[in-house]
């Protein structure tokens, strides 16, 4: 018997915008002159966020941060396309992707600088608290949607994780359960090609991390993560997919970390400052800014303005988060369990 | 009067889960086995025919992800109850336990919480292989955010595992396999509640306070009756093992003094010690013998042919009592 080929996978590549701001009209998602400029304005608002979070860690003013730098259009393009009552289950680099859905930015300034309150995510913002254990929310994130199908809601989750997420075994439990039970999620990895030090080629021999996908019954598709149009496409097709029961979409956004992996590392210890310089060349805010000058929508007084209001909501949200009364000792054992043991109440009145 | 059907505590575990299913329809049950086979110790027996694949799930071979989702589904506001087939299985979702389970509702100041119940068959004495035998409380007690119980007979599985199911936080329930057909009793067909938090005196006395919980309460009590002529001692089944029911070891401890904290869990950093140093924190000027501790050893749980020297025996136990009496 001759040998069979029983399956073939492809991976596609989707890429609207290219460097310069140019569009393939043919592949251009649905997007009028008002979300684009409303998407342009978040990521503008995001890296403003992210300048001053930086500069108030060298202050001393919040702890460790995590810049989401050069990865404004995979966060917001992807966020932006979720309707109202879906869901995002972030990891900890998900800053962008938290304002685009709306989370008052005082309370990402609150979180990183050291208060749990900041992640006491409000009632009316569908996103759940940060993730720091590489992958874990995976499982999360598949549980929820697990949940909402079950419950026969229309309702669909989006999880993001990073490129070294893909080598944790949650991140292949996750997409295993999921294609399984046909769940209504979106998988968005951003490939920023590092985690920490150790370079996407050091972390699989896959020739993309989309392709994982079909290991796990259902589709992954790569697309440039730097152009927003891509990214909003590409979610908007996986979440009406999902809306039909179609199950999961696994979406590898080819990105780049600009910053340092977070305020504690030092990148320059292991990486070519020519290949940050390539990718500032692809810088994805440039990038719409440039298709919308070659579109109309942009002049300069427009970028004033976007920015101004940026600082402006930015330096606001920092007052607010600063004005915020110190958190008490006694919160800590007042939320560990709904009821506090008696062994709780000991040790909170020790500290009296 | 209701009727009380004559169970053991497998039985006892797969009738309240229906029970418990019939009363809330959130609840719902996942794990490996579960489903058709009715679990490898049927502890869901009949739940896959009675309620279907949407609610009793056969999950594929993937702890962290039974887990995991069990959490993202206890967000989504059902009552999962999980099952880890046995406890050297479970150690690949303690990342979610430790990392997850227990940090949500603090990490979000109440936004958030988790309500999932993780059945988990513990403990050897059944000649099981390798990583079938071990009895893991000490990490989960150690874990702050989840509550960790223990039946060691039918009636309290029941009102247990539905104090368990209610509880808005995370319990790990877990269950004595060695003695899951050992003992048949009376299981009330109520809805009734054993408190999570509440230990028993199972058997009241004055001379050596016997703290046990589980499978080896059944070499405790033997041991105690094989004593009964010379030594009146006190039981206590603690039944949660955190939080840690101390005000009635305390009130044991003040009346007897002495005390044997019996786990099959290894020695170092096992339970035994938090509550040697919780009675010397509490009732030192009370103790007229240092607390002993009968326990497995500080080695990996052998395979079958050496586990009762490995597992704290009637003779060990009643030695121990001894001791403290004499000393």
């Amino acid at each position: 018997m001759p040998k069979q080929i029983v399956k073939r996978f492809e991976v596609s590549y989707l890429k609207i915008l290219d460097e310069e701001g140019k569009c393939d009209e043919q592949l251009k998602p649905s997007l009028n002159q008002d979300q684009i400029e409303d998407m342009f304005e978040i990521m503008i608002l995001a890296r403003t966020f992210d300048e001053i979070a930086l500069r108030l860690q060298r202050e001393g003013r919040i702890g460790t941060y995590a810049s989401a730098k050069g990865q404004e259009a995979a966060q917001v393009g992807s966020a932006y396309a979720l309707g109202k009552t879906d869901w995002m289950f972030p990891g900890f680099r998900e800053n962008a992707a938290y304002i685009a859905r709306g989370l008052p930015i005082e309370m990402l300034f609150e979180y990183w600088g050291g208060d749990e309150r900041g992640s006491k995510i409000p009632e009316d913002v569908n996103a759940f608290t940060t993730a720091i254990p590489v992958g874990t929310q995976i499982l999360h994130a598949v549980g929820f949607a697990w949940g909402a199908k079950l419950r026969k809601d229309k309702k669909v989750v989006l999880a993001y994780f990073g490129d070294g997420a893909t080598s944790e075994g949650d991140f292949h439990e996750g997409l295993n359960f999921a294609g399984l039970y046909k769940v209504p999620i979106i998988f968005l990895c951003q490939n920023n090609q590092w985690a920490i030090s150790v370079p996407r080629r050091m972390q699989s021999a896959s020739e993309t991390l989309a392709q994982k996908a079909f290991g796990y019954g259902f589709e992954g598709i790569q697309v440039d993560g730097n152009d927003v149009f891509a990214v909003y496409k590409s979610t908007r097709d996986a979440l009406e997919k999902a809306y039909q029961g179609l199950g999961p979409t696994l979406i590898e956004c080819v990105t780049y970390r600009m910053a340092d992996h977070t305020t504690s590392d030092d990148a320059s210890r292991y990486r070519d400052p020519k290949e940050v310089e390539e990718w500032t060349k692809k810088d994805p805010i440039d990038r719409l800014r440039k298709y919308m000058k070659r579109v109309g929508f942009w002049s300069e007084e427009y970028e004033k303005r976007v920015q101004v209001e940026a600082d402006e909501k930015v330096r606001r949200a920092v007052e607010k988060a600063e004005l915020v009364s110190k958190p008490v000792a006694a919160d800590m054992f007042a939320w560990t369990f709904e009821t506090m043991p008696p062994r709780l109440t000991e040790e909170m009145q020790s500290l009296q | 009067m209701t009727k009380m059907p004559q169970l053991n505590i497998v039985q006892t575990v797969s009738f309240t889960l229906r029970q418990e299913m019939l009363r809330d329809p959130a609840v719902l049950v996942l794990g490996e086995d579960v489903g058709k086979n009715g679990g490898v110790f049927r502890a869901t027996e009949g739940l896959f025919n009675e309620f279907g694949d949407n609610r009793v799930i056969d999950t594929p071979l993937s702890e962290s992800g039974i887990v995991g989702t069990a959490i993202g589904l206890a967000l989504y506001g059902f009552r999962p109850v999980a099952e880890i087939q046995f406890d050297g299985f479970l150690y690949p979702a303690l990342d979610q336990l430790i990392s997850h389970a227990g940090r949500i509702r603090s990490r979000s100041r109440g936004r958030f919480h988790v309500p999932l119940v993780l059945r988990v068959p513990y403990g050897g004495g059944i000649r099981a292989p390798e990583h079938h035998s071990d009895s893991p409380e000490a990490f989960l007690a150690h874990t702050p955010g989840i509550k960790v119980v223990v039946p060691s007979n039918p009636y309290d599985t029941k009102g247990l595992l539905i104090s368990a199911i209610k509880d808005p936080d995370p319990v790990i329930f877990l269950e004595p396999k060695r003695i899951y057909r050992a003992i048949r009793a009376d299981v009330p067909e109520d809805d009734y509640a054993v408190p999570l938090g509440k230990a028993k005196v199972a058997k009241e006395g004055k001379d050596v306070t016997v703290i046990s919980w589980g499978s080896m309460m059944r070499p405790v009590m033997e041991a105690t009756e094989s004593l009964q002529e010379k030594i009146d001692t006190e039981v206590i089944d603690l039944r949660t093992l955190t939080p840690l029911d101390e005000e009635t070891v305390m009130r044991s401890v003040k009346k007897t003094g002495r005390v044997v904290v019996v786990h099959e869990a290894p020695k170092t950093c096992g339970l035994g010690a938090e509550i040697a140093a919780s009675i010397n924190e509490k009732v030192f000027l009370s103790l007229e013998a240092p607390v002993e501790r009968v326990t497995g050893f500080d080695v990996p749980f052998p395979l079958f042919k050496l586990e009762n020297y490995y597992l704290p025996s009637v003779n060990r136990v009643t030695r121990a009592i001894e001791r403290v009496a004499d000393f």
